[in-house]
């Protein structure tokens, strides 16, 4: 008996080794087929990323050859229709790098600080009742975020905009539509992805770690901030760049407040996102302007793959 | 009666440092404390024996007021540190938490090197200057018996150590805030024989400059390491005395069948 078990398991282990796509462990017929059509949908989400790297690249690559890379990467003007077309990029590229960072920096402290206040601060009660209005929150679907933005942020941050530039004569009004309400909008749909997740990280933190400062005379807040916060350090990283991820490629909701208008990202300019550029514009681009549309969207993509390795990386380092 | 107990403790050196004045203690309807008056003598080993869940923990907890984080926690009678109630409206409890440290079942470093955890403490109650600390975290981590291995990689992260390193490091990391007394709540029942062995060395050396109080479930620890011994059950004190005499000829029945191993 005992060695026909370890014989099986010797043998279980070997094909586990030998065997590439799945485990040849099956029996019967049945328990094949199975296999082999659990096997295929699995390998649908790989053809899946496949396709959609190989149609981004075949078709964003050809743009950058015949606008050349420096005219397209390097150049801040972006007038695809006008009879002298341009189409650098340069802006565009800025503008989602800097209004994700914006987002990201205004976001993350108050997701932090509320996820800290969920944890350690809250009753019962509360918590749940915040946990609660969290969840929905990231439950409200983007283009709602932008309508709100529209009716509700763009005449505040206009106000803001006339008392600010009152006296200027060359400032350009942009009405409210622009990066400042985009960033504004960004950060509150951030907001609830990066508490939730920073808060079950803080959560795991370990009652024996807080009691431990606390028993060494420390105050409740110097142990959340010197201790519980850097324990639960991995899990708000992987809290940051998912909220980074979901900023890049959100469009909908940023399009209908951010003006449009290709510029260099400040405030109180209207500007074009990444995304936006595509929801904008590619309903009526052809030809080459098409074609550079698909580049942005590979530009797009190579983002969201670059923050999607960081955490692989975090996640990974944070297991060892 | 508790007092009589008390009676029979050996207090050779320099008399009482901890008494407990009829402490009970509730959690929420839950009375886990019954009535407890104690002597825990100043410079010895004080070991607290009794199966789970008879208030062991809760009773080393009241000793420096760990129990106020707990939200349903309700306590009568008095708790003395050098004759002064450590209850009372007017005590700072992280200045009685200064005095009275702590050292946990689990092994449990800060995320932060060696060095930043022993420095942690005294950098919480004020001490900046560089060369102080320096010389707190050697004596510090001299005093907990593991300078002679960490000495060279003070700057490596604590979590990098193994279990029983963990252990002392957290125990240097409560001697670093120069404390009076050191509770240990079951501080080897997570480590392998041979950390254990070093550890109950360690607490052996302790006893000339500090009160210990442990908790431990090993009978044969408590033997080896402790002048005292407290037997509680169902939140009550049972039975106290010198380790040896409560372990030969114990008073009291129920002693007698603990640690004998008949229930626990
Ligand atoms: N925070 C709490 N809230 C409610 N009841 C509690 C709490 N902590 C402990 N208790 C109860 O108080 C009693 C004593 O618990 P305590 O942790 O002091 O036991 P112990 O002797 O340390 O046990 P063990 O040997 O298992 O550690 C138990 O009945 C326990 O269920
Ligand atoms: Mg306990």
């Amino acid at each position: 008996m005992r060695a026909e078990v370890t014989l099986r398991g010797h043998m279980y282990l070997k094909q586990r080794k030998s065997t590439f796509m799945y485990k040849r462990n099956c029996v019967h017929a049945v328990e094949c087929a199975v296999q082999i059509f659990f096997t295929a949908c699995a390998f649908l989400t790989i053809v899946t990323v496949a396709v959609i790297t190989g149609y981004l690249i075949v078709n964003g690559v050809p743009a950058i050859w015949k606008i050349g890379i420096r005219d397209m990467l390097f150049s801040t003007v972006w007038s695809p229709t006008a009879k002298q077309a341009q189409y650098g990029i340069l802006y565009i590229v800025l503008t989602s790098l800097v209004g994700t960072a914006m987002a990201v920096m205004l976001g993350v402290p108050i997701a932090l600080l509320t996820a800290v206040y969920l944890v350690e601060i809250a009753s019962d009660k509360m918590a749940a009742v915040m946990k609660t209005a969290v969840e929905l929150l990231s439950g409200i679907p983007s283009v709602v975020y932008g309508m709100l933005g529209l009716m509700v942020l763009n005449p505040l941050v206009y106000r803001l905009e006339l008392r600010l530039y009152r006296d200027s004569v060359t400032h350009q009004f942009t009405g409210g539509a622009n990066l400042l309400s985009a960033v504004l909008v960004l950060t509150l749909m951030i907001l609830p992805t990066v508490t939730s997740i920073s808060e079950s990280a803080l959560r795991e933190v370990p009652a024996e770690l807080k009691a431990s400062s606390l028993a060494l005379g420390a105050s409740q807040m110097q142990t959340i901030f010197k201790v519980v916060i850097p324990a639960a350090k991995p899990g708000i990283i992987t809290a940051v760049v998912l909220g980074v991820g979901r900023a890049v490629g959100e469009a909908l909701a940023i399009s209908l407040v951010s003006g449009g208008c290709v510029n260099i990202p400040l405030p109180f300019y209207p500007v074009r996102f990444l995304t936006t550029a595509i929801v904008g514009e590619m309903g009526y681009a052809a030809g080459l302007h098409r074609q550079a549309l698909f580049t942005i969207g590979l530009v797009l993509f190579i983002f969201i793959i670059l923050v999607n390795l960081t955490l692989n990386h975090i996640v990974r380092s944070g297991d060892k | 009666m508790g007092l009589t107990w008390a009676n029979r403790m050996c207090k050779k050196k320099s008399g009482v440092k901890i008494r407990t004045e009829r402490l009970h203690l509730y959690y929420g309807s839950v009375h886990a404390l019954r009535d407890i008056t104690i002597e825990i003598a100043a410079n010895r080993i004080t070991a607290l024996i009794g199966p789970s869940g008879c208030g062991k923990s809760t009773f080393l907890k009241t000793l420096n007021r760990m129990n106020d984080l707990a939200g349903n926690v309700r306590i009568t009678g008095g708790v003395y540190l050098d004759g002064r109630d450590i209850y009372a409206p007017q005590i700072d409890v992280a200045k009685l938490r200064k005095r009275v440290g702590m050292v946990f079942q689990q092994p449990n470093p800060f995320p932060m090197s060696i060095y930043e955890n022993i420095a942690y403490g005294p950098k919480i109650h004020g001490m900046r200057q560089k060369g102080e600390l320096d010389r707190i975290v050697e004596e510090s981590l001299r005093g907990a018996a593991i300078w002679d291995e960490v000495k060279n990689r003070l700057d490596e992260p604590a979590l990098r150590l193994s279990g029983g390193q963990q252990q002392r490091l957290c125990i240097a990391r409560a001697l670093a805030v120069q404390p009076e007394v050191l509770l240990m709540d079951e501080p080897t029942s997570a480590l392998d024989p041979a950390s254990t062995i070093k550890t109950e060395e360690l607490m052996k050396k302790l006893r000339t400059d500090y009160t210990v109080v442990v908790v431990t479930h090993n009978m044969q620890q408590a033997l080896r390491v402790s002048d005292d011994t407290l037997f509680f059950l169902n939140g009550e004190l049972v039975e106290a005395g010198q380790t040896k005499e409560l372990f030969l000829a114990p008073a009291d029945r129920r002693t007698q069948d603990y640690i004998t191993g008949k229930f626990g």
